[in-house]
């Protein structure tokens, strides 16, 4: 018989022109976080040597940003030309910002470019006041007082991320202000964290499989006793551990160790591999996987937070509820529905694979429920409660409100006080950049300063800084480069505050909170909440 | 070096090239508190105005590393690549636009550059690194490195540890590699035989384990078995095409469609196009703020090293790892020289093996451990030639050889074998360790 199959050409299930292009990038945030981007608008309000945002601008252009506008009052001078790539030649005279505009819109024509001022009287305020808010607003340093006001004023009125930020030299910082408590469900944490096998409280069907498979244990096959799968081999010991320890499971270091040296013996190795594939796996895997079910803190965060008048996101904080009605309930959070490969045999492996996401669906029906049951839950998606299910464990939230931002008078001490263990303990624990951030920033309403005036700023805004070796040396170096970007350090700097832009505009992996200190000298970072 | 000759046609006032350069030359000529007073002199200046700079690739870093170079007043720039530009490129290739697709990448990004940044020469060779002999390698002052594979690493290590001479500080040809993957990078220096080099950092970049043809052949559980099914079984038995090419859409479909069918007759989800290509094809993800990371850290090593306007990465610290899924993270340490490494030392190293395996597992499992990854071994003892893969002649003559043990080719413990690769240009000299 021909197979139906074989008879009707094969569709061609080909990407379009834009998947192929934007191939290497949707395997990091899939259509979902693309077409997040692509409806985002940002507004770089740009100034000094100007290149930090411009490089900044370009890593969003390229993976296919929506629109963007800068704004830049300056004219294109012969010195802008050797910093600043977006520029060239022809451009010397004119503005600024449309220059950079059109020589970064060159790079994706599905991108919109924008550029301010269009016309000598339109001011500051009107493009503020444009009818479409912007999703994001990057400035950089220098900036007046009056301008950065401005954009304070906006970013609080419209819930706008504002990011800033300050290259100079071989030193530059960010800082990402979020409108309020900022949730990311769809963290991405790392393949080896995921996995969620509950052998310490599996459901009744779990069981029965496991038992199922185990019932005649000793007379199965080599074949079939070679590939019984991992899980089910932690299930079957677990169980006989318990029979033999009051019913209690192997928790304790000592008590896991010698659960284990029974897997390693009850393997079989007068076959013809002389081992067994399935038990080494098992074996490998009790110290990650024998785990009571815990609630991780960053979980416990996100229910324990007492929601302030300006987050937004309803809907992630009534599946959030939901989710902890359900973990009160159960002891234990909705099944995640993955499994890892194993060694097993196909069906097998495919049977345990729905058992797993069988309980997914309906733990997440049982939560869904919950949600529809709360005032404001009749429209929550189903798709957006079975995402948070599944990424529970790892759901973080930035920028709670109710974490207190400590001073910078506070956090300077504290960085100090390590800098002085740092002495001691030797280069595997690096001193603070705490000292650069001060630096920078008693320049941001500046052009240039001496290293008198950034060290009498220092000293005015935190004293403890004063005099302290470290920071008098940050210091000088800011005054030595006399507020000029170099190039390398601007694009390091528009390459790191790009992926801050994407995960934020995308909600997915995980945002800095909320200050990273970048030094080009040492070549490192350090991120601070400031 | 003149740049009067390389003057733009351009309709505007003539730019200054003091004035273009401003910023950068209050740097230069600026010494803050982290620069070497006695690295200033008028010697050193001019040392920077007749740096040759060599770029190996100009892909995703390529093209980052050249605008770069182009934008710290470095003059003489080569590039490398034998690669066409695809479309696949444009969301992080910012010199490459959708008319270039086809076009030689170091040809197309060289000229981008130079047009752009006017005083600027950059020599493109659509070639590969192997095409040129040590002669030329010696012009270069530094190499950067933005590659996507690590023999071609491999390669350009082993050639600059060559090249470099006791004594001769002029040989020594620092090497500056880049390298990313998805929101992750790092960026390290290695000066040739006096700093931990690439070959003793291989280590890090250990191989993913390969998935056993037994699962592959008969008991799937992933999508991605199904695939390597399509890949390396279905598609010897059917050859419905000459030969497999990974970028035709029309070969891809048809792996795609057989996988899909072995999954469905499984039971197993997810086989997707895009996972079929992924997969056949080790795809890993690139994004352009990534790349801009990365190779900019590596032409900020470029810059302070032929400037001296502050210390860089050497014999102190040589590596910065940084990752950028969780918040952002940079560990920034000093990769250690390994005293067995086969590349930039003369001590052998240690090879664990069983006297009881033979030598086709021995030089089998010289591809997959980390420390080793040699793909086409052949292995000689103290002048005998265990297996040779060329000529041809001595490959039958020492074929059988394959299926003895160690023991029974009289190897004994302790024993020193070296090993050659056709990959790479340098013998790696190992000690047989029983176990």
């Amino acid at each position: 018989m021909v197979d139906v199959m074989e008879q009707t050409p094969p569709l061609l299930h080909g990407p379009s022109e834009k998947e192929r292009k934007y191939d290497r990038q949707l395997r990091l945030w899939a259509a979902s976080g693309q077409s997040a981007l692509e409806s985002a608008h940002i507004l770089l309000v740009n100034s000094g040597c100007g290149t930090v945002g411009v490089e900044t601008l370009k890593n969003l252009v390229l993976p296919g940003i929506g629109k963007f506008t800068i704004a830049d009052e300056a004219k294109v001078s012969d010195a802008d030309l050797g910093v600043n790539f977006f520029l060239d030649e022809g451009c010397k005279g004119k503005s600024r910002a449309q220059c950079c505009a059109e020589l970064l819109t060159e790079l994706n024509p599905e991108v919109q470019g924008n550029w301010w001022p269009r016309e000598k009287s339109s001011s500051f305020e009107e493009l503020l006041g444009s009818p479409e808010p912007f999703t994001a607003i990057l400035y950089s340093a220098p900036i007046s007082e009056e301008r950065l006001r401005m954009l304070e004023t906006y970013a609080s009125q419209f819930q706008t991320p504002l990011v800033a930020v300050q290259s100079a030299g071989f030193y530059g910082y960010f800082q990402v202000k979020l409108p309020g408590a900022f949730p990311i469900v769809d963290t991405h944490p790392d393949d080896t964290a995921i996995d969620d096998l509950r052998v310490l409280a599996p459901w009744p069907e779990l069981e029965d499989f496991a038992r199922n498979m185990t019932k005649n244990f000793e007379s199965l096959d080599d074949h079939e006793h070679g590939h019984l799968p991992m899980v089910v081999l932690l299930l079957h010991y677990l169980e006989e551990w318990r029979k033999s320890h009051d019913g209690a499971n192997p928790i304790s270091l000592k008590d896991k160790t010698e659960f284990r040296k029974g897997l390693e013996a009850a393997m079989r190795r007068d076959n013809a591999e002389g081992g067994e594939e399935n038990y080494e796996e098992a074996v490998s895997g009790v110290m990650r996987h024998v785990q009571p079910p815990a609630l991780p803190s960053t979980l416990r965060q996100v229910f324990d937070y007492q929601r302030q008048g300006t987050d937004a996101d309803s809907s992630f904080w009534l599946i959030a509820a939901a989710v902890k009605r359900f973990h009160e309930k159960h002891g234990t959070l909705p099944v995640s529905g993955g499994l890892p490969d194993m060694k097993a045999q196909s069906d097998v492996y495919i049977r345990l694979q729905n058992l797993y996401k069988t309980k997914a669906r309906q733990d997440a029906r049982e939560v869904l429920a919950t949600v529809r049951s709360m005032e404001g839950g009749a429209d929550v998606d189903s798709a957006e409660v079975e995402l948070f299910c599944t990424n529970a464990r790892f759901i973080k939230l930035i920028n709670g409100a109710d974490v207190a931002p400590k001073t910078l008078v506070h956090v300077t001490e504290q960085e100090l006080a390590n800098d002085e263990m740092a002495a001691v303990v030797g280069p595997e624990m690096p001193y603070s950049l705490i000292g650069i951030y001060l630096a920078l920033t008693a320049t941001t309403h500046l052009e240039s300063a001496s290293e008198e005036d950034i060290e009498s700023s220092i000293a005015r805004h935190v004293p403890i800084a004063a005099g302290q070796e470290r920071i008098l040396k940050a210091a000088k170096e800011v005054a030595r480069a006399g507020g000029v970007e170099l190039h390398n350090t601007s694009a390091v700097l528009g390459g790191m505050v790009a992926q801050e832009m994407i995960k934020i505009i995308t909600k997915q992996y995980i945002p800095v909170d909320n200050t990273c200190i970048f030094d080009g000298i040492d070549s490192r970072c350090q991120v601070l909440r400031l | 070096m003149s740049v009067a000759t390389q003057a733009p046609a351009s309709a505007a006032s003539p730019v200054d090239e003091d004035a273009r350069w401003k910023y950068l030359n209050h740097i230069r000529q600026t010494p803050g508190p982290f620069t070497d007073p006695a690295s200033q002199d008028e010697v050193a200046m001019r040392m920077f105005d007749n740096f040759k700079v060599l770029v190996i690739g100009a892909g995703g870093l390529g093209c980052e590393i050249l605008k770069n170079l182009a934008m710290s007043r470095f003059r003489d720039i080569h590039v490398i690549d034998m690669d066409t530009i695809d479309i696949s490129n444009l969301n992080r290739q910012f010199l490459f636009r959708k008319a270039d697709v086809g076009s030689y990448k170091a040809e197309v990004a060289a000229r981008f550059v130079m047009n752009r940044v006017k005083g600027v020469s950059i020599t493109a060779h659509n070639k590969t690194i192997q095409e040129f002999d040590l002669d030329f390698y010696r012009q270069f002052q530094l190499v950067i490195c933005g590659l996507d594979s690590i023999e071609a690493r491999r390669w350009i290590n082993s050639t600059l540890v060559t090249i470099a001479e006791e004594g001769d500080p002029d040989s020594i040809k620092p090497l500056i590699d880049g390298g990313t993957e998805g929101f992750k990078g790092q960026a390290r220096v290695v000066l040739p035989s006096f700093t931990s080099c690439i070959e003793c950092q291989l280590d890090m970049h250990a191989p993913r384990a390969a998935v056993p043809l037994c699962t592959i052949a008969s008991i799937p559980r992933q999508p991605e078995h199904c695939i390597e099914w399509a890949h390396v079984i279905a598609w010897d038995q059917e050859k419905p095409f000459p030969k497999l090419d990974k970028d035709d859409p029309e070969h891809v479909t048809w792996l795609f469609n057989k996988a899909a069918k072995r999954a469905d007759e499984f039971g197993i989800q997810g086989v997707t196009y895009s996972l079929t290509q992924g997969t056949i094809k080790n795809i890993i993800p690139a994004i352009a703020s990534t790349n801009a990371i990365i190779a900019a850290a590596c032409c900020n090593e470029a810059f302070k090293l032929a400037t001296s306007s502050v210390q860089c990465f050497g014999f102190e610290n040589n590596y910065m790892m940084y990752s950028g899924n969780d918040s952002i993270y940079t560990y920034t340490f000093n990769h250690q020289k390994k005293p067995d490494c086969p590349v930039c030392s003369d001590q052998s190293r240690p090879l664990d093996v069983d006297p009881k395996a033979t030598l086709q597992e021995l030089l089998d499992s010289l591809a997959v451990r980390p420390e080793a990854q040699l793909k086409a071994p052949s292995i000689r003892a103290e002048g005998k030639s265990l297996y040779m893969r060329a000529p041809p002649q001595l490959e039958e003559q020492t074929r059988p050889n394959l299926t003895k043990t160690l023991l029974e080719l009289g190897l004994a413990d302790g024993q020193y074998v070296n090993v050659t690769d056709k990959a790479f240009n340098t013998q790696f000299d190992f000690t047989l360790v029983f176990k």
